[in-house]
Formats: C-alpha cells, structure tokens, sequence
C-alpha cells in the first residue's frame, strides 16, 4: 500500500517536473537523497578516519622526523667543520711561531758565532799590531844604531881628513852620543 | 492555454516556435538509475550513481594515491597531504586547538563537498550538492552537532552565547533576541549558501548553452560565456567547499567557547 | 488573460529579485577592497586574515544566493 503511494506519489512529481519546477523543491524525493547522502558520508568517514588521515599524519610526522635529523646531521657536520677549520688555524698558527722561533734561534747562532770570530779577529789583529809595534821598535831601535855607527864613523874620518892624526875614537863616540840624544 | 505559454514547458515550445526553449532546472531531476519512476527512499538514483562516484574517487586520490607512503611524494600523495594539511590548519585556527578532536568529521565535510562539487563540474553529471535534500541535512547535522556540543561542554553557560556581556545592560536582552536569530539561521544560510551557488553556476551555463543554439551571431558570445561561467563555478566549487567547511570551523569555535 | 497576467507577474517579479544580486556583488566589492586597502597598508598582517575574508564574503553573498534563489522560485515554482 504504501509501496503503492510513493509510486504515485513518484508520477506525480515526475510530470510536475516535466512542467520545468524546481526538482530541488521536489519533498517527495527527499527521504532517498537524504539516505544515500548519509551512506556516503559514513563510506567517507570510515575512509578517512581508518585509512587517510592516520596514514597522512604518519608520513607527515615521518616526514618531520627525518627533516629534523636531517637538520641535526647537517648542524653536526658544520660543527665539525667548523672545527677542523679552526684545527686548521691553529695548526697554521703553530707552525708561524715555530718558524719564528727558529728564525729567532738562527739569528742568535748566527750572532754568537759572529760575535766569537769578531772577537777572534780583533785578538789576531792586536797580536798582529804588538808584533808589528815590536817589529817597528827593534826597527827604530836598530836604526838609531846604524845612525849612531854612521855618524861615528863619518865623523871619525871627517876628523881624520881635517886633522890627521887628532883626536881619538873615544872622543868621537861620545860626542856623537851626546848630539844624537840631544836632538 | 496561456499558462502552457510562458510556464517554460515543453508544450509551450510548441506554440512560440520562435523562443528558445529554456529548462534550467532540468539538470538537477532525480531519476532512478535502473528505469521505473517510482523513487523509494533506497532507490538509486543518479544521486547515488555520482556519491558512488565521489567515493570512488575519494578512494583513489587519497587512499591509492598514499599507498606508498613515500617521504618524497608522488603528485598524488602530495595533494592528498595538501588537502589535509590545508583543512587541519583552518581547524587549529579557527576552532583552536581543543577543536582538532572533531577535525575527522570537518574533513569529511570538506571532502565530501569539495569533491561532489568538483564532480558536478564535468558535463552531463549530476552536482549532488545543488540539491537543498542534500545540503540542509548537512547544515543540521553541523548545526545540532555544534549546539549539542556547546550544551555538553558547558552546560546552560552556553547561553551565554547569546548574552552579549561587552554591551550596556540595556541594550543586552535586544542583543539577546537578536543574536538567537542569528544562531537559527545558521543552518538556513549554511546550506542554502551552498546548494545556491552550485545550482546558479549550473543554470546560468544552461541558459547560456540555450543560447548557443538561438542563432550563429550570438553562440561565440555565448561561448565565451560559458567559458567564463564554467571557469567561474571551478572557483566557487572550491571556494564553496571551503566556506562551508571555515563556517563549521567557526561555529564549533562558538560551541567550544561561548564566552564574548 | 487572468493566467497572462499571473505568468507576467512571475516573470517581473523574478526579475526584480534578480535586482538583490547586484547589492550581494556591492557588498562582496567593498569587503574585497576593504581588506586589499587594509592589507596594502599592512601586509605581514594580511595573510592571518584571509579566512576572515572569505567568510565576509561568504556572508555577503549568501543574500545574493537568497535573491537568485527568489527569482527561480517565483520562475520555476510558484
């Protein structure tokens, strides 16, 4: 009977709607929109809350999770790199001192033996000098003698040639003493 | 006889043979899939055949699409990520962060509409949301969701929804009566809102298409009318989508927090 | 002639409805320049409010829906 109703029911609306109303108004059709919208909407539902949304999430929580160890990682890396630069200037820093101390060490080698051959030059050179004002002096001295042997024997035979047979040897010797140290 | 002229029927063509015929509306007639005219309350219909059709495509964006649960996605993957990226954002913001309890049900509203609208885009389809049948019963399950929600979560201090305590005291009980208006015709312009714009988008291209065929001088306008009409209802099937979906957000926001 | 005079009321009426439209397309014009002469002048603050915009606009043109929907009614169904 009732099954009976919703068929005319369901003519009816039909030839309403062949006169171009609007089917949306249309009440007699509204029970069997409204039951498959809501077998739709539970289909939908049960999608999305068993298989979609639990799924998304995890590869998005997934997907953070690896980009914030991706993120350590790098951190990590430019801690080490940072690191091994500042190994790097400190090794580089090293080895300028170390270079400067064996410059510095080199110099004063340098100085030292400088120092000793100088001092040694100079000795050799004040030895050579007293040799040498040694040398000189015997020198003088020897030339002061041969002035005084020379002067001797001039004047003994200046005196023989003025006056033969005057004066003696004696005599000439020691005036040519006198004269030589009086000038 | 007259009647039969300008009612915008069939026989009426007849007669002024002259005007285009125009029948906007006949889009949206429910028919049983399998023949017969009776349509019982579990008859399918073509609104089954084009829900079916939402769910089938439901299954493969979101449910094959994520199958490899890839940390690099696929195109697929990625705007099955999108839309919940997008839909999980507008609930945290507008509804806060207590209201990510109800994000599920939000996204199935969201996705449910946004795809039978897009799906009632494609030529000779069925848009199952132009039907008030359809749109209503989700305005009211939205709208007495939410009111049971408040009056569980607060007991009778839900009222203070409608007791606007930033306003004199005078102009409070005007408020009042003014505010419960309001909150009733929440679900009237809720669903309206929806099933309007989808049905305006649809009869308008139908009403261009008629005139199409009037004449050859006028069907490049209409062409390009209908170009612009569908581009048009591209964006408010989503935008649609998304209002209705904002507006939940909203409300929930109200039941969760009725404080002004 | 009596039905002449109803279906013309009809056809009148509904256009008149379709009038509510535009006031929808003056409301939806003056929140969309609002929030762009707002934004312009604050943009880091625009982007938090675009929800807010849409729902504006939404509620804007829910009365232009509700005029469109007058007019099919009085074509289609009265």
């Amino acid at each position: 009977m009732a099954q009976d109703t919703t068929e005319v029911v369901g003519e009816l609306t039909e030839q309403i709607g062949e006169g171009g109303g609007m089917p949306q108004l249309d009440f007699a059709n509204y029970p069997n929109q409204i039951f498959w919208l809501a077998v739709s909407l539970v289909i939908i539902y049960f999608i999305l809350s068993r298989v979609v949304l639990p799924r998304v999430s995890s590869v998005l929580a997934e997907r953070q999770g690896t980009i914030t160890n991706d993120i350590a990682t790098a951190d990590e890396l430019k801690q080490k790199a940072v690191e091994a630069e500042e190994a790097y200037l400190k090794a580089l820093a090293d080895a300028r001192a170390e270079a400067g101390r064996i410059v510095a060490e080199a110099k004063l080698e340098i100085q030292a033996e400088l120092d000793v051959a100088i001092a040694k030059a100079d000795a050799e050179i004040a030895a050579k000098a007293a040799e040498s004002e040694v040398a000189i002096g015997e020198i003088r001295k020897g030339a002061l003698k041969a002035v005084e042997t020379v002067a001797r024997s001039t004047a003994t035979e200046i005196i023989k040639a003025v006056m033969p047979g005057a004066g003696d040897a004696k005599a000439v010797t020691a005036a040519v003493k006198s004269q030589l140290k009086g000038a | 006889m007259a009647e039969d002229i300008l009612g915008a029927g069939t026989e009426g063509a007849d007669i002024v043979s002259a005007g285009p015929e125009f029948h906007p509306m006949e889009q949206f007639t429910l028919e049983p899939l399998f023949g017969g005219h009776a349509i019982n309350w579990y008859t399918p219909t073509n609104l089954t055949l084009w829900m079916g059709v939402a769910i089938v495509a439901v299954i493969l964006l979101l449910v094959v699409g994520t199958r490899r649960r890839a940390i690099v996605p696929s195109r697929t993957q990625s705007v099955a990520e999108l839309a919940y990226g997008f839909v999980y954002s507008m609930v945290e913001d507008v509804a806060g962060k207590d209201g990510l309890k109800y994000f599920p049900y939000i996204m199935t509203l969201f996705i449910f509409i946004v795809f039978s609208n897009f799906l009632g885009l494609i030529p000779l389809s069925y848009s199952t949301t132009s039907q008030f049948a359809v749109t209503v019963p989700l305005a009211l399950l939205v709208f007495f969701t939410v009111t049971i929600i408040g009056f569980v979560k607060h007991g009778i201090g839900f009222l203070g929804l409608f007791w606007v305590s930033a306003a004199p005291l005078a102009l409070r009980p005007i408020l009042a009566v003014i505010e419960l208006i309001s909150y009733f015709v929440r679900p009237v312009s809720h669903s309206i809102r929806l099933a309007g714009n989808v049905m305006a988008g649809h009869a308008v291209i139908e009403v261009f298409a008629v005139f199409v065929g009037v004449s050859v001088f006028i069907a490049p306008l209409a062409f390009i009318g209908i170009v612009g009409m569908f581009a048009m209802d591209v964006l408010v099937a989503f935008i649609q989508a998304y209002v209705f979906t904002i507006l939940t957000c909203v409300y929930l926001k109200d039941a969760l927090h009725p404080a002004h | 002639m009596e039905g002449d005079i109803v279906e013309m009321g009809k056809f009148i009426g509904a256009g008149l409805a379709t009038i509510g439209m535009g006031g929808a397309a003056i409301g939806v014009g003056s929140i969309v320049g609002n929030f762009l002469s707002g934004a312009l002048r604050n943009p880091s603050a625009a982007g938090g409010q675009t929800a807010m915009l849409f729902i504006g606009i939404a509620f804007a043109e829910a009365f232009g829906i509700f005029s469109f929907l007058v007019a099919l009614l009085l074509m289609f169904a009265v």
